[in-house]
């Protein structure tokens, strides 16, 4: 693994699902309430004021899929199939453990599962306002952030207070700014990391469970990588191709596309997805009279396919191909996304409209295509630019 | 010094050999058979034989079993290769280039000679020359006979893009007494349909179209192609070689 090129800390983020394994189950033997999230849509702030501990379980592997097609369809999102499957199996002890899970409604596929899942473990569902132009959206959500509110207070009999939504507004503001710093080490040319470890450092955030100790981690994490950097140490040849990932969620593909990407002369140094920028680069109004409203005011700011018209994608996408100075963008699709899938006709057009190529690939879990994968990145990549 | 290109695809291996004026010295194209190893090594024998080396000869594989030729200087996906080896051979360096593998199909979009798009279909053998063949196979006849076939038919469509569902599709057909050349017609018509919808989704503005790969020396896919895309698409017999060239020509820029 190429973390033995970089500093001290990477590989303790790479091994957080399963050290977080243990932290999850003395949480509970301790008493604590422990919250099961699928989407960026989820406001955590609420779930941290009400003091429960936050994971998500966006199943990532294919080895329930096979368990989850007894109810569902196979002709599904394997993210959704994944996931319900570690559910029905218990095979994931964070599903196991939580106490509530909370969903939207999202994509049709993720709202659907959830009526099943709710059949044998306690969900809480919110409704997601789906088109932001509107001008009653906003109060809509904000409703919804009120009803998730006295839920939680009513299931757990807590107290959710202004003052404690303000403490994790804080909290979660500061992680999310040193996720976007490390994320703009992507800048760098070559960049600091490869995009692979980038990821790997988010996704173990997500296992933390205590923000100041993930905090604190991931600014040492930065400043060490930005003093080997000054040092001299160029883990990315600088002849890498600069490219932006972007698309439905990649936890369960990443070895399949992104290290097939860095391992044939490009390096991802954007991912413009729910495990990137998108769900990070707004922040929340800390100064705020009405903290829910400025809580509802972000996360409607998330540019998720599931948004129609989805305006928040298409206004932050070229932004980011100038900022992270970008050579191609590769887009990646879960079989049966429609949402994304449809989408991409349009990121197609603004891609190519910057003068940059752009690359679909449909997957899933199973490894069934790596063969054709790796011809499509490796010709994606022997592109040359057009002057 | 001599520039060789070796394209080892699902079904067949083809092999060309460049002098540095680009003229060909020798041409050469093998079953793939079971595999991918031994094909390479038998073409590095013959390759011998004829005093091609790696002492006078730069190697350049591509194709699905580009990864089996242990001694290529270099390796490059078949995408680029055919759209190299296509503006080469059809003296076009701006075009878009059709090529029917037997693993899979693409479309790729050249400009000044370089590929800026290309499009591959999807992990299922809809629309490849595999296609082609297993339904040819559940016909009893080859593939060129499926072709002749073809012409005279008309009328059937396959509805399934599945092979397996296309497959039964064809002998629901038989049995109902339908003649081998609708069957063989319905078959063809299908796969330039999938072609079709696959050239939609690539943002090419392209006016001149060329065929490479095996299909090539079909004329009547070549014509029911041109119907269905409004346009007529060029081809040659050597279309075949259109990766093998490409790779040939790679070689050339190896230090
Ligand atoms: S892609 Fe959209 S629906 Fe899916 S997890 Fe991300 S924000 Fe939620
Ligand atoms: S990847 Fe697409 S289909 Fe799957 S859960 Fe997300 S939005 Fe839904």
């Amino acid at each position: 693994m190429s973390f033995l090129d970089l500093p001290g800390r990477f590989d303790e983020f790479a091994d957080a699902r399963r050290q977080g394994f243990l932290k999850v189950k003395q949480i509970k033997e301790k008493g604590g309430k422990v919250a099961g999230i699928f989407c960026t849509f989820t406001p955590t702030e609420i779930l941290d004021a009400a003091g429960l501990y936050t994971v998500g379980l966006c199943g990532m592997s294919e080895e329930t899929i096979i368990d989850a097609e007894a109810d569902l369809p196979r002709n599904l999102c394997p993210l959704i199939k994944s996931s319900y499957g570690f559910a029905l199996t218990e095979k994931c002890p964070y599903t196991y453990f939580s106490d509530i899970i909370i969903g939207e409604t999202t994509c049709d596929g993720k709202k659907k599962m959830y009526e099943l899942l709710g059949e044998f473990k306690d969900t809480y569902i919110m409704q997601l306002p789906q088109g932001i132009d509107r001008e009653y959206t906003l109060g809509m959500w904000e409703k919804e952030l009120h009803l998730l509110i006295k839920e939680l207070e009513k299931r757990f009999g807590v107290e959710i207070t202004d003052e404690k939504l303000k403490k994790a507004v804080l909290k979660r503001n500061l992680q999310r700014s040193l996720y976007n710093e490390l994320f703009e080490l992507g800048k760098l040319d070559p960049p600091p990391l490869k995009g692979f470890d980038m990821y790997k450092v988010i996704e173990g955030s997500g296992f933390s469970f205590d923000l100041e100790e993930n905090c604190s981690k991931l600014r040492e994490l930065i400043d060490n990588t930005k003093e080997a950097y000054q040092r001299g140490n160029r883990p990315v040849s600088k002849d890498s191709k600069r490219i932006l990932v972007t698309g439905c969620p990649i936890g369960g593909v990443l070895d399949k596309v992104v290290n097939t990407i860095e391992s044939s002369g490009g390096v991802v140094v954007c991912f413009e997805n729910c495990g990137g920028v998108k769900p990070v680069r707004h922040l929340v109004d800390e100064g705020a009279q009405d903290i829910v409203k400025a809580i509802a005011e972000r996360y409607l700011k998330i540019g998720c396919s599931v948004m129609s018209p989805n305006i928040q994608r298409m206004q932050m996408l070229p932004e980011l191909l100038k900022e992270f100075r970008v050579d191609g963008v590769m887009e990646i699709v879960l079989q049966a996304c429609h949402t994304y899938s449809v989408e991409k006709r349009e990121i197609k057009k603004i891609v190519n409209g910057a003068g940059l190529p752009y690359m679909a690939i449909e997957t899933d879990y199973s490894k069934s295509d790596i063969g054709q994968i790796k011809t499509r990145i490796s010709a994606f990549l022997e592109m040359e630019p057009l002057e | 010094m001599y520039y060789t290109g070796i394209d080892i695809g699902s079904t067949s291996a083809k092999v060309i050999v460049l002098d540095g004026s680009n003229d060909v010295i020798c041409r050469n194209v093998m079953p793939t058979g079971w595999s991918s190893v031994d094909t390479a090594e038998k073409i590095r024998r013959e390759l011998a034989e004829a005093g091609i080396n790696s002492e006078c000869s730069k190697f350049v594989a591509t194709g699905y079993g580009r990864i089996s030729v242990p001694y290529a200087d270099k390796t490059i996906t078949e995408i680029t290769c055919h759209g190299k080896g296509a503006a080469f051979l059809y003296e076009d360096d701006t075009c878009t280039v059709i090529d029917i593998g037997g693993q899979d199909t693409k479309i790729i979009s050249i400009m000044k000679g370089q590929v800026i798009d290309f499009i591959m279909n999807d992990k299922c053998s809809a629309g490849t020359g595999r296609f082609l063949e297993i339904m040819a196979s559940t016909l009893g006849v080859g593939l060129s006979e499926l072709c002749n076939l073809a012409r005279s038919g008309s009328g059937v469509s396959i509805s399934s893009m599945c092979t397996v569902f296309a497959e039964s599709e064809v002998v629901s057909l038989i049995g109902s007494g339908h003649s081998k050349e609708d069957i063989a017609y319905g078959i063809v018509d299908s796969i330039t349909n999938k072609v079709k919808s696959l050239c939609g989704k690539l943002s090419a503005d392209n006016t001149r179209i060329y065929l490479t790969g095996g299909l090539c020396e079909s004329d009547y896919i070549i014509e029911s192609l041109s119907d269905k895309l409004g346009i007529r698409i060029l081809s040659n017999r050597n279309g075949r070689y259109a990766g093998a060239l490409g790779a040939a020509l790679s070689a050339k820029s190896i230090k």
